[in-house]
């Protein structure tokens, strides 16, 4: 197993050590009246460890990327077509589900955007939590149960004894949610997608929340994908940023460096949208027009219908990646020029 | 959860008081019950020294003070047919009824239920077309004539089975198939739909990411969200049982409340007929009650409100 050996291999070198690497996802919907090419073509790689963020407007496929790696996509329509997920050199694409099942929750998990409807209403938070736990450790229910408090504790919730017997309509937002981490962190997991964890949440806990899943990632050395649309949060939260524009990656690289020299033009403008806490009322930038169709997206640049620079060979091809600093890359033709 | 039940409870006091009342009153509205009563050949001072006995000489206001004063003690009038008080003839042939419905249901549900998650685990294809088609059947014949047709195969071709009147296990094989049948499709459609809407939940995706097996997500997870729901309609189901045990019970000379009801209707006993019907609105208002409770425990966001 040539890939295995690698994985390996990789392990041993710590500037390399990449726990998941992503290589041209695509997962369309077979629609009666089209595909729709939700992510098409997506490839990054994480560090044991990191913080990726994964940035990008609202519909341009940071869920069904998140979801397509765990491998539960919405039943029905939707199809990864393409693409290797390796989570330490092994190909998760080719598991049986009975593997895939194993994968989940014990190397790579989940938390999910809305605290509200993440949790079984009708079984307590003990029996929640009692299940994860028994999958990995197998243990009698009264040490089970020792590990439930603990992990509640974990995850600052006062009382746990008492919350274990609780059910979910019983706490509030945030607190739910820090039950929905401490679920998906139960099984202990190398690589954790959070997708947009916070949005659901009121301002004043959104970064009580942050602080915490900050602390939980230096504790467990777990590599984070965090799923945003808000480069105030990515710079707070993330070692890394990947930014995502209709189903693609268009700039990744370093945090400091993105936010220094933004290369893509749609980098740029989201970077110029986020509200800066001066406290003047400075009018917000915001990105004229719509983002394609995913049904329908044109052949060259998918920026290019909204982009100021756009020119012929924007519209002809689709960029290449093309390096912009150290790890720091942009899919923009103008880099050419540089 | 204490306040609920009272609150509940004298809900279906009132509603009881409805029904009674409307009973009552139905009654009058269709002549003088004295006319329904007597036998065709009775003489005209039979008429009214029935009329005093009965208290029917009375205005309408004093006859419904009877009435009621009546019901409160427990007396409903007197069966003409029988010559034995309603109220007696009910609970006597209660037990009977009582025999069949649980096991009825419990057919209902064991087919129902696992019909249902089948079939929105197959939504859209062959199998849950499949299941659809014979939760219809059980509604699209009526139970008169799935009854007959049941008798005539196993009782009179097959000779397997007892094709009618209360004995012993094999005496109620027939008569639960033919009752549980039209309940089949309605807990397999609930079910299906509740549980294709369950399963988008994101709590299930969160089962999925804890790396739970798919029968646990499925017969666990999503199973109890969907069970709700039917619950909610559990006591309605009672009822429809109630009501079907009439047709039921009439094809296979069983010796219930049902039966009762029918003959009731068929001898013109106007007393009984009243009794029956008012008893059957106590029997179905105490179950319903009784499911709500019962909804409430499954529920926790109610037991605990
Ligand atoms: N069931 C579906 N059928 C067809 N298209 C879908 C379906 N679900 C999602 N899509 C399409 O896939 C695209 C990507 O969806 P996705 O949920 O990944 O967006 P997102 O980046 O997570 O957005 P948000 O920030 O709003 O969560 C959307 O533009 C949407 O049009
Ligand atoms: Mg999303």
């Amino acid at each position: 197993m040539s890939i295995a050996e690698q994985g390996v291999a990789i392990a041993e070198a710590p500037s390399d050590d990449i726990v998941l690497d992503v290589r041209d996802l695509q997962t369309y919907f077979f629609l009666r009246r089209g595909i729709v090419k939700a992510v098409d073509g997506v490839s990054f790689a994480l560090r044991r460890g990191e913080v990726l963020g994964l940035v990008g407007e609202s519909g341009c496929g940071k869920s069904l990327t998140a979801l397509s790696i765990m491998r539960l996509l919405p039943k029905g329509s939707a199809r990864t077509i393409h693409g290797e997920v390796l989570l330490n050199g092994e190909d998760i694409l080719e598991k049986t589900p009975n593997e895939m099942r194993e994968i989940r929750g014990r190397k790579i998990s989940m938390i999910l955007q809305d605290p509200q409807t993440s949790l079984n209403p009708v079984f307590t938070i003990g029996e929640q939590l009692r299940e994860a736990i028994f999958r990995r450790t197998r243990g009698r229910t009264r040490e089970v149960m020792r590990e439930a408090v603990a992990a509640l504790r974990r995850v600052d919730i006062a009382a746990p004894e008492q919350r274990l017997g609780q059910f979910p309509h019983q706490m509030s937002g945030g607190m739910k949610q820090r039950v929905v981490g401490a679920i998906s962190i139960s099984g202990r997991p190398e690589v954790l997608i959070a997708d947009e964890p916070t949005t659901a949440l009121d301002v004043t806990i959104q970064l009580q929340y942050l602080k915490l899943l900050k602390r939980l990632q230096e504790e467990t050395r777990m590599a984070i994908l965090f799923i945003t649309h808000d480069f105030g949060v990515v710079a707070r939260m993330c070692d890394r940023v990947a930014v995502m524009y209709a189903g693609r990656i268009v700039e990744c690289g370093p945090v400091d460096q993105v936010f220094d020299n933004p290369s893509h033009p749609y980098t740029q403008a989201l970077i110029a949208s986020v509200p800066k806490m001066t406290g003047s009322t400075e009018r917000l930038y915001t990105i004229e027009g719509q983002p394609p169709s995913l049904m329908d997206l044109p052949v060259g640049c998918r920026f290019a219908p909204r982009c100021p620079y756009a020119d012929q060979r924007c519209l002809a091809a689709y960029p290449p990646s093309f390096t912009v600093g150290a790890e720091h890359t942009a899919d923009c033709w103008r880099m050419t020029a540089a | 959860m204490k306040r609920y039940i009272v609150y509940r409870m004298l809900q279906g006091v009132v509603l009881l008081c409805m029904v009674a009342t409307i009973v009552f009153f139905l009654g009058r509205l269709t002549g003088n019950p004295v006319d329904l009563m007597l036998p065709e050949d009775a003489t005209a001072e039979d008429r009214v020294s029935m009329i005093k006995a009965l208290g029917l000489d009375g205005p309408l206001h004093e006859q419904f003070l009877i009435f009621v004063n009546n019901a409160l003690h427990g007396d409903l009038g007197t069966s003409i047919r029988m010559r034995q008080p309603a109220v007696e003839a009910f609970f006597d042939r209660l037990p009977n009824t009582l025999a069949i419905i649980p096991w009825a249901l419990l057919m209902a549900m064991v087919i129902g239920i696992p019909l249902g998650v089948i079939a929105a685990l197959n939504r859209g294809n062959m199998i849950d077309r499949a299941a659809g088609s014979v939760a219809v059947l059980g509604i699209a014949m009526p139970s008169f004539w799935l009854g007959i047709l049941l008798i005539y195969v196993f009782s009179v071709e097959l000779g397997w089975l007892p094709s009618g009147r209360m004995g012993g296990p094999a005496h109620y094989v027939l008569p639960v198939i033919t009752l549980g049948a039209f309940l089949v499709a309605g807990f397999m459609r609930l079910i299906r739909s509740s549980m294709l809407e369950v399963m988008e939940s994101e709590f299930v995706k969160l089962a999925r990411i804890k790396g739970m097996s798919e029968a646990v997500v499925v017969w666990k997870h999503c199973l109890r969200n969907a069970l709700i729901p039917v619950l909610t309609l559990w006591g309605v189901f009672v009822g429809n049982l109630i009501t079907g045990a009439i047709v039921t019970e009439t094809v296979f000379a069983w010796p219930g409340v049902g039966r009762l009801t029918y003959e009731a209707v068929i001898f013109r006993d106007f007393p009984l007929l009243q009794a029956v019907i008012i008893l059957k609105a106590v029997l179905i208002l105490s179950i319903n009650l009784f499911v709500d409770i019962l909804y409430a425990y499954v529920d926790p966001r109610i037991r605990l409100a």
